[in-house]
């Protein structure tokens, strides 16, 4: 099933959730809508399940114009962050709801009903909780449940919104992976929101990159991470130094100090250059762009964080091998292996 | 370490711990004099203003027999009182059961201009006197009404009838059912309905299967409280009933009728069967508000 959605539009008074957005999902792959809150994305999630009204555009399913259709009638499995499983019944009511509320005419009878629920449950492992009601159970164990009902109505389109977003930090993890190896197994087309970089980079094929209602980004995780389309997907994804520059004729400039680095293609005016942290290879003073004193080093695991104030006073932290030790007063210099020069 | 720990603690002579205790107790309460000081006042108070009226209603009721108690309820007027009763509590719980649903569904689900507004109309039947309830219905339907001459046309009668009665009453008890669910459904938000209806279920299915039960202590708790006022309503019911005997008294104005009358047994013997009601109200009120926030805690999880 291909997802296409077209110049898309939807205002909660006077915010705009969604600011003209077109993306087009492929068939099996399982997109990432990644962004802060208030991005937008799940929003744009909703609009796809049915659960909201566009206030213009196009959203098709194969070809065929989705919003015709209600939620009921799209035959999308949508996964809520808070779960949203049905607290008066059983786990096993849970996963059977979407079979019994089938019409009659296509109904199955209860024994192929019995069956598919404990094969759903054998899918996500949780078949001894069949008994079990929701308040029994641990937020990891509801959200396994709550996409096993998902599935149970065989979607067209899986959408998980935040799945994870309520779990610790440690369950998170877990079901990352196996939410990957699972859609691995099942391949339905599946979106899933996130404000999680981390998330996004380790489950998704595609990573869609949203701020303030619009697309800024569309890529692999790598494209996204690698090469960042604009400031913002620099800023959002991986850890960032930021630099107000200058650039004139060729010449980048922090403060009034020109820096060696190379400005082709970019306009004149005032930019921003960004370094990741680990990019900033530290050497003795006079060796790279940059000249800074350290100001407080701490240890986090293999790398150690260094706190430094640049020679033009702007404080900056990288991250930098321990191979050899930083010492607070030492003074270094700073050669960034690779970096990025954005205008405005 | 633990070892130690343990040690000391065994090591602890009885009178240390009997003195730790009590510096533990007296955090907590106050000395006796002023426990029982207090205690003997509440009492009091509860045995003057609930026990004794109770008390007093049955003693009234059986002052000349268990005979007589029963020859006052077998009364014509009396039955006819209760059959009135009965029929106008549940044409109005039935009445505010559908109006309470729909309201609180409406205001807890949706979003819409003047939503506010609807709150505060659901709770006007409770800031006006029940006397001035009754009265707007006269001023409606009266002979001198607003549509008084058009009902008399048409031959149809809704003052001094059963009608008038069963609307004075619903109007009364109109918040009672949708008061009880509101703050429930608000709480328990939308979700749960989203997700049955991405599941494939229509709006009726999402609502018997899904909402409903997740409401139903919530409902039960609503009529009940209905029903209780819808019952023992007075002062509207005054208004509109005409006070026909064995024909548009409840149980309440007759308990007055009779009294004026110093028919004491026969007012107090209704009187009892109101207080009875009361009590059972009560039990089922304590029983519902369990199930109510076992709901809660199921729902902290």
């Amino acid at each position: 099933m291909t997802i296409e959605v077209k110049n898309l539009v939807k205002t909660f008074g006077s915010f705009r959730a969604l600011d003209g957005v077109d993306l087009k999902v492929n068939d099996g792959e399982l997109l990432a809508l990644l962004g802060p809150s208030g991005s937008g994305k799940t929003t744009l999630l909703r609009i796809v399940a049915g659960l909201d009204w566009p206030d213009a555009g196009e959203v098709t399913f194969n070809g065929e114009d989705a919003l015709a259709q209600g939620a009921r009638e799209r035959h999308v499995g949508f996964v809520f962050q808070h779960y949203a499983l049905f607290r008066h019944m059983t786990v096993f009511e849970n996963v059977a709801f979407g079979l019994r509320v089938q019409p009659r005419a296509i109904r199955k009878d209860e024994a192929t009903i019995r069956a598919r629920v404990k094969e759903l449950l054998d899918l996500v492992q949780l078949d001894w909780l069949a008994d079990r009601y929701p308040s029994q159970l641990s937020g990891g164990q509801r959200q396994r449940i709550a996409l096993a009902r998902a599935l149970a109505i065989e979607p067209r389109i899986l959408l998980l919104d935040e799945p994870f977003g309520a779990l610790d930090a440690k369950v998170r993890k877990e079901l990352r992976k196996w939410l990957r190896s699972l859609h691995h197994e099942i391949s339905v087309t599946s979106i899933f929101v996130t404000h999680d970089q981390e998330e996004a980079l380790e489950v998704a094929n595609r990573v869609v990159v949203m701020d303030k209602g619009r697309i800024e980004q569309i890529g692999s995780p790598d494209d996204v991470y690698e090469r960042p389309a604009s400031a913002f997907v620099h800023g959002f994804i991986g850890e960032s130094i930021e630099l107000p520059v200058q650039v004139e004729g060729g010449v980048v400039r922090l403060g009034d100090q020109p820096l060696t680095l190379a400005a082709d293609g970019i306009a004149p005016g005032a930019s921003k250059l960004f370094v990741r942290r680990h990019d900033m290879l530290v050497g003795p003073p006079g060796s790279g762009a940059f000249e800074g004193a350290v100001h407080h080093v701490r240890n986090f695991g293999p790398v150690q964080r260094a706190e430094v104030v640049l020679s033009g006073g702007e404080t900056i932290e990288i991250d930098a091998p321990r191979d050899r030790e930083l010492r607070a007063g030492d003074t270094i210099g700073l050669a960034p292996r690779r970096y990025r020069i954005f205008a405005g | 370490m633990t070892m130690q720990i343990a040690d000391s603690v065994s090591l602890a002579s009885p009178d240390a711990r009997a003195h730790a205790a009590a510096a533990r107790d007296s955090l907590r309460t106050e000395p006796p004099a002023i426990r029982i000081a207090i205690i003997a006042l509440a009492v009091t108070f509860l045995a003057i203003f609930v026990v004794l009226p109770l008390v007093l209603v049955f003693a009234q009721a059986f002052s000349h027999g268990i005979l007589a108690y029963f020859a006052a309820l077998a009364e014509p007027e009396a039955l006819a009182a209760i059959k009135l009763t009965l029929l106008v509590a549940a044409i109005s719980v039935g009445l505010n059961l559908v109006f309470g649903l729909v309201a609180a569904w409406a205001i807890a689900k949706f979003e819409f201009p003047g939503k506010t507004f609807l709150i505060t109309l659901i709770d006007l039947p409770f800031s006006v006197s029940p006397v001035i309830s009754g009265l707007v219905f006269v001023l409606l339907f009266g002979a001198q009404g607003y549509f008084g001459g058009w009902l008399r046309d048409h031959d149809i009668q809704i003052l001094f009838a059963v009608p008038g009665i069963a609307l004075a009453t619903t109007f009364v008890t109109f918040p009672f059912v949708a008061r009880a669910l509101i703050p429930l459904m608000q709480e328990q938000g939308t979700q749960e309905e989203e997700a049955a209806v991405s599941l494939g279920a229509s709006g009726l299915q999402t609502f018997f299967r899904v909402t409903l039960p997740n409401i139903k202590w919530g409902v039960l708790y609503g009529v009940l409280l209905c029903n209780a006022r819808a019952m023992g309503e007075f002062g509207a019911v005054s208004v509109v009933s005409g006070h026909i005997r064995g024909e548009t008294n409840t149980m309440p104005l007759l308990v007055e009728i009779l009294y004026n009358e110093y028919q004491f047994v026969a007012a107090f013997a209704i009187a009892s069967l109101l207080a009875m009601l009361a009590l059972i109200t009560l039990i089922a009120k304590t029983v519902l508000e369990r199930h109510l926030v076992e709901g809660d805690e199921s729902r902290d999880h």
